[in-house]
């Protein structure tokens, strides 16, 4: 039941609603929880409702940490090699 | 699909595993509880556990909302049903869980209870719309990632006079169930619980954001990082509570700051204040009456309350016997020590409420992990 999804907000449509695209599923959700969406912003989707917006630098730096460990580790590897 | 599977990528997790692996101390060990049902689902899907050192170990905690709602709760919403001959609507995973009598709501559907599976709190009320004649209510659980939905919906019926609407409010808190985790004997005196830190939910904290877990870390002396659903996401986490522990450290830390901030989010946390005020107490499965840890409708809002329009309190009722659901949310136990997992109870036939979502520990362990205890069994 918490599982929820981020999805693409394709159109905002009357009555605080909006078309969102989850992988090529196309649904209607409510945005009565959150502020401020426009067509583009990726939402965290949850029992109908738009939870909050994602934020794609705050994404990108989390990748960004992953893939440093992820070098790091290798680096490591290679040494023991 | 965009910003979930960057976060499955198999050879970054192999790093990541290698990074954790590196710093965890071989001299010590490290007990984590993922609070969350979200995070217990991925760990095992994911087979997460695998991934880790032998000294880092996981402990499944009691946020999955359908789990920690006691039998009580599901008799009400049937008597409602049955007694009392409403349209009884609400979330898929509730329709299983065993109730008294050896009924569930789907059970009592079959004996011509009137009972609905909605997928949002909006289609409970476009039902009650469509049902003039009718009464329906909408028996509404979870944790505070469904509360402000509820909320919507009671303000859009009062908005729109609707007679014929009302909720059946079992809306709990995180925060509570984790200080009365915190304050178990099996923590603080028995120590039969060791629990270094821990993995604090990602969509509840996208509403009340991190501030809320602050209080554990400064008065518990516990760790908290709020991580993603994502396989890497909570990967991450589990080293950076690695990491504060190894540096004597315990501060809240979020590595979900894609969608969790400390604030939270403000509306939905002013929507709820509207409509709800705490329960001066709540049974829980598993952790007993929690004080405090519960909400209800607001006088200002009390034609919408199920309980006051019908008159059908909560009565108590204890578990199934051999179920360990209980010690198994308080993180006692764990779902291979119960006697009657996967032979008598298994998510087809389930006896305990662990066994209904796919988010409860037994149900999860039973899809994805009891293969894993075989072959280590035959190692
Ligand atoms: S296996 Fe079934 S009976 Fe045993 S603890 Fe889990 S849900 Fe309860």
């Amino acid at each position: 039941m918490c599982l929820a999804i981020p999805a693409k907000i394709v159109e905002l449509l009357p009555d605080d609603q909006a078309r969102i695209d989850l992988g090529g599923v196309r649904k209607e959700v409510s945005l009565a929880l959150v502020e401020d969406v426009a067509v583009g912003d990726y939402v965290i989707i949850h029992v109908g409702y738009a939870l909050t917006k994602l934020d794609p630098e705050e994404a990108a730096k989390t990748l960004a940490l992953f893939a440093e460990l992820d070098d790091e580790a290798r680096a490591a590897a290679m040494a023991q090699a | 699909m965009k910003y979930v599977d960057e976060y499955r990528d198999g050879e970054l997790a192999q790093g990541l595993a290698a990074a954790i692996a590196k710093e965890a101390r071989p001299d010590r060990r490290y007990h984590f509880m993922e609070f969350c049902g979200g995070h217990t689902h991925a760990i095992s899907r994911y087979g997460v556990t695998d991934l880790l050192p032998a000294n880092v170990r996981m402990i499944h905690g009691p946020g999955c909302p359908v789990c920690v709602l006691p039998i009580g709760r599901v008799d009400q919403a049937i008597r409602l049903a049955l007694k009392h001959n409403v349209i009884l609507c609400t979330y898929g995973d509730c329709l299983r869980v065993p109730a008294s009598d050896g009924l569930s709501l789907l059970k009592a559907k079959a004996r011509g209870a009137d009972i609905r599976m909605v997928y949002s709190s909006a289609d409970a009320l476009k039902l009650a719309q469509e049902n003039p004649e009718k009464q329906v209510v909408f028996f509404a659980i979870g944790f505070e990632t469904t509360t402000p939905p509820t909320a919507v919906a009671i303000k859009q019926a009062k908005a729109m006079g609707l007679q014929n609407f009302s909720v059946l409010c079992c809306h709990v808190l995180t925060p509570s169930a984790i200080s009365n985790i915190l304050e178990s004997p099996e923590v603080r005196k028995l120590g039969t619980v060791p629990l270094d830190g821990f993995i604090g939910p990602a969509h509840v904290s996208t509403i009340i954001g991190s501030r809320p877990y602050e209080f554990f870390a400064e008065e518990y002396r516990k760790p908290v990082v709020i991580a993603g659903f994502e396989p890497l996401d909570v990967m991450q986490a589990i080293r950076m509570l690695v990491r504060q522990v190894n540096e004597g450290r315990a501060e809240v830390e979020n590595e979900f700051s894609r969608a969790v901030s400390r604030e939270g989010n403000l509306k939905a946390q002013n929507l709820v204040a509207e409509v709800f005020e705490l329960r001066r107490a709540f049974e829980w499965r598993g952790l007993h009456t929690v004080p405090y840890s519960a909400l209800r409708i607001r006088g200002g809002f009390a034609e919408f309350d199920a309980e006051q329009r019908f008159g059908e309190n909560y009565v108590s009722v204890p578990d199934h016997k051999a179920c360990e659901c209980g010690a198994i949310l308080r993180g006692v136990k764990r779902p291979q020590d119960c006697k009657l997992f996967g032979t008598v109870c298994t998510p087809e036939n389930p006896i305990g409420s662990c066994m209904v979502s796919s988010e409860g520990a037994c149900a999860a362990h039973y899809t994805y992990g009891r293969y894993r205890d075989i072959t280590s069994v035959r190692d």
